[in-house]
C-alpha cells in the first residue's frame, strides 16, 4: 500500500490555511493551539516509540517559548525567524545536556526526572521579577523576514499562516524519519534494548539523539505558541502543562505523525466547549474522555482512523 | 589453520561461585566447538565474558590476535562476533520479516560491516529475502514475532545474527525447548549457513545427540574448570565428562 501521509499532511495544511480565511477568531485560536501542541506532542510520540513518556516536556515548551520572547526586551531583536531560531537553537542545547542524563533512565524514572527539570525551570522562572515572575510577560513580533508586521493587511492571518507553516515542515520532516532505518530503531529499543545493543546500535546514542529531536518540537510548538497567543508565563512549564501532552498522546496514539495533531485539536475542543458549558466540571468530562478512549481505543484515537482507512483501501 | 579466538587465565567469581576459575582455549577459525556442562558449570559466563557483556576480575580474550577484554558487546558486534540467545532476544512487537530488516539495517549501518559484503548483497532488501530463504521463514513473513511458535522464535533469534557475515558465532542452547524432529530441522539449516559462509561457532548445548552431530571438537565445563576439550568422541567418552556431566558412569 502507497503511504499517502505526505499527501494528507499537505493537504490538511493548504485546507486548513484557506480556512483560516473564512474562521471566526476563536476558531482560529483553536486552530493554532492545536497547531503547536500538535507539534508538541510530535515528538511525544517519538519518545513513545522508543518506550519513553516524558511527563516534563513542558521545560522545552516554555523554554522554547522565553527563548523567543525574550529576544525583544533583552536584545532588542523581534524577527520572527530569529525567535524560532533561538527557541530551536536553546532547546537543543539544553535537551543535548540533559541527554547525558536523562537517557540512562526508563520508565518512572524518566518521566520523574524530566518531571523534575521542568519544575526547576518553573521555580526559576517564577522567582525571577525581570521575566515577570509568575505573571509572565507579553511577546510581540516586530518583523517577519525584515518586514515590519504593520506592513502586513491582516497580521494575525499571517502568524497562523507561519504556525502552520511550522507544524507542516515538523510533520513531514517526522514522518521521514520514523519512515528511515535509524527511526524505526525506536521501536526495536521498546522491544528489546540488549537485542539492539547485541546486533551493534548504541541505544543511548539513540535515545539521546530523539530525546533532543523531541525536546526541538516542543521549542518550536513553545515559540510558535508565544508568537501568536502573544503572552507568556511560567506555567507553561508546570507539570500540569506537561500532564496535558501526556494526555494528549495517550489520546492520540503513536500510530502515525497526524494522530498528534488531531488527539491536540479533540483535546482543545472538548476542553474549549467543556469549560463553556460546564465550568465547574470540565475537568471530569476531559476524564471521561480519556476513560472511554483507553477502555475503547487502547492504541488511542488513530487506532480507530486506520481501521477506518484500512475498510475502505480493501 | 589459524586461530580465531583465545582466552588466557580468565577468572570470574559472583561471590563465592566461581563461575570462571583458569578458563583457557583456543577456537581456530572456521571451526565448529561445542560447549557442554551441567547447570552452573559457567557455559554462558563464557559467552557472556567473550561478548563483552561480564567482564572478568582477572584474564585476558583476544580475538583475531587482538585484546577484546573490557570492550562493550556492541564493539565486539563490530568486530564480528555475534550470538544468538537461549531465550530468544527478538522484538516481539514486529513481523519476522522486520526483525530481519532491523537486524540487517543496524549491520549494513555500520562501515566496518560493508567490507565484508559483495555490492550485490549491499541492499536491505536482498539481505533480508536471502536469511528468510535460507532459514524457510517465508510463511511467518507479516506475522509479528511475539506470536510464532518457540521453534521458529529460536531461529528468527539465530537467523539475526547472521543476517551479516559473523567471523564467530556463538550459540547459546539453540535446541533447549524443542521438539526431537524440531531440533535437527533447525541445527542443518543454521550448520549449513554457517558451512557456506566460513564461520567458526562456539555453542551450548544439553543435548549430546546435537554436539555428536554437529561437532568435531567440545569442550567440557565443570565448576568453572575446563574439565576437558579434545575432539568430541573423546571428550564424551571421559569418565569424568561421563561423571560431571553426562550423569552415566
Amino acid at each position: 500500500m502507497k503511504d499517502q501521509t505526505y499527501t494528507y499532511i499537505t493537504g490538511a495544511a493548504i485546507f486548513l490555511l484557506f480556512l483560516g480565511q473564512v474562521m471566526p477568531k476563536w476558531a482560529v485560536f483553536l486552530a493554532t493551539v492545536s497547531l503547536c501542541y500538535g507539534t508538541i506532542v510530535l515528538g511525544m510520540i517519538l519518545l513513545v516509540r522508543n518506550g519513553l513518556v516524558s511527563f516534563g516536556h513542558g521545560l522545552y515548551y516554555c523554554l522554547g517559548a522565553y527563548a523567543a520572547g525574550t529576544l525583544r526586551p533583552f536584545w532588542g531583536n523581534s524577527e520572527l525567524l530569529v525567535m524560532l531560531a533561538a527557541a530551536i537553537f536553546l532547546t537543543a542545547a539544553v535537551a543535548f545536556i540533559l541527554g547525558f542524563l536523562l537517557r540512562k533512565y526508563r520508565d518512572i524514572f524518566f518521566a520523574m526526572l524530566s518531571l523534575a527539570f521542568s519544575m526547576i525551570l518553573y521555580g526559576l522562572l517564577s522567582k525571577n521579577a525581570a521575566l515577570g515572575s509568575t505573571d509572565g510577560f507579553n511577546v510581540y513580533v516586530d518583523t517577519i523576514l525584515g518586514v515590519p508586521l504593520t506592513d502586513f493587511e491582516d497580521p494575525r492571518y499571517v502568524i497562523f499562516g507561519i504556525t502552520i507553516l511550522g507544524a507542516w515542515i515538523s510533520c513531514m520532516l517526522m514522518h521521514r524519519y520514523l519512515k528511515s532505518d535509524k527511526g524505526k530503531l525506536a521501536e526495536a529499543i521498546r522491544d528489546n534494548e540488549l537485542r539492539v545493543e547485541y546486533l551493534g546500535a548504541n541505544v543511548s546514542t539513540i535515545i539521546h539523539f530523539n530525546y533532543v529531536i523531541s525536546a526541538v518540537l516542543a521549542g518550536i510548538g513553545g515559540a510558535l505558541m508565544a508568537i501568536s497567543i502573544g503572552h507568556i508565563d511560567p506555567e507553561m512549564s508546570y507539570w500540569t502543562t506537561s500532564g496535558e501532552f501526556v494526555f494528549i498522546t495517550i489520546l492520540a496514539g503513536s500510530g502515525s505523525v497526524i494522530a498528534p495533531f488531531l488527539g491536540a485539536f479533540i483535546f482543545e475542543t472538548i476542553r474549549s466547549f467543556a469549560y463553556e458549558y460546564s465550568p465547574n466540571t470540565w475537568q471530569m468530562l476531559l476524564g471521561i474522555t480519556m476513560l472511554v478512549v483507553i477502555v475503547f481505543l487502547p492504541n488511542g484515537l488513530w487506532s480507530l482512523f486506520a481501521k477506518i482507512h484500512k475498510k475502505i483501501n480493501q | 589453520m589459524s586461530l580465531i579466538l583465545t582466552t588466557k587465565n580468565i577468572f570470574k567469581n559472583f561471590e563465592a561461585i566461581k563461575a570462571a576459575d583458569n578458563i583457557n582455549v583456543d577456537i581456530e577459525s572456521n571451526s565448529t566447538v561445542g560447549l557442554i556442562g551441567s547447570n552452573g558449570a559457567g557455559k554462558t559466563t563464557f559467552l557472556n565474558i567473550i561478548t563483552g557483556y561480564i567482564t572478568p576480575d582477572s584474564g585476558e580474550v583476544y580475538f583475531e590476535g587482538r585484546r577484546i577484554t573490557g570492550t562493550t558487546p556492541r564493539q565486539i558486534t563490530h568486530l564480528g562476533i555475534y550470538r544468538s540467545f537461549q531465550i530468544p532476544q527478538i522484538f516481539d512487537s514486529m513481523t519476522a520479516e522486520q526483525n530481519l530488516t532491523i537486524s540487517a539495517s543496524i549491520a549494513i549501518g555500520h562501515q566496518a560491516n560493508k567490507q565484508h559484503l559483495r555490492a550485490s548483497e549491499r541492499s536491505l532488501i536482498t539481505l533480508v529475502k536471502n536469511s528468510m530463504d535460507q532459514f524457510q521463514l517465508g510463511e511467518y513473513r507479516t506475522q509479528l514475532a511475539g506470536n510464532l511458535p518457540e521453534g521458529v522464535r529460536k531461529l528468527l533469534d539465530i537467523a539475526m545474527s547472521l543476517v551479516m557475515k559473523p567471523k564467530l558465532l556463538l550459540l547459546d542452547e539453540p535446541t533447549s525447548g524443542l521438539s526431537a524432529d524440531e531440533k535437527f530441522n533447525i541445527m542443518d539449516m543454521v550448520m549449513t549457513a554457517v558451512r557456506s559462509k566460513k564461520i567458526a561457532v562456539l555453542f551450548v548445548e544439553h543435548d549430546m545427540e546435537i554436539i555428536k552431530k554437529y561437532t568435531d571438537r567440545t569442550l567440557a565445563f565443570y565448576n568453572g574448570q575446563i574439565l576437558a576439550d579434545g575432539t568430541t568422541n573423546e571428550v564424551l567418552a571421559k569418565k569424568e565428562v561421563r561423571e560431571h556431566v553426562l550423569g552415566n558412569v
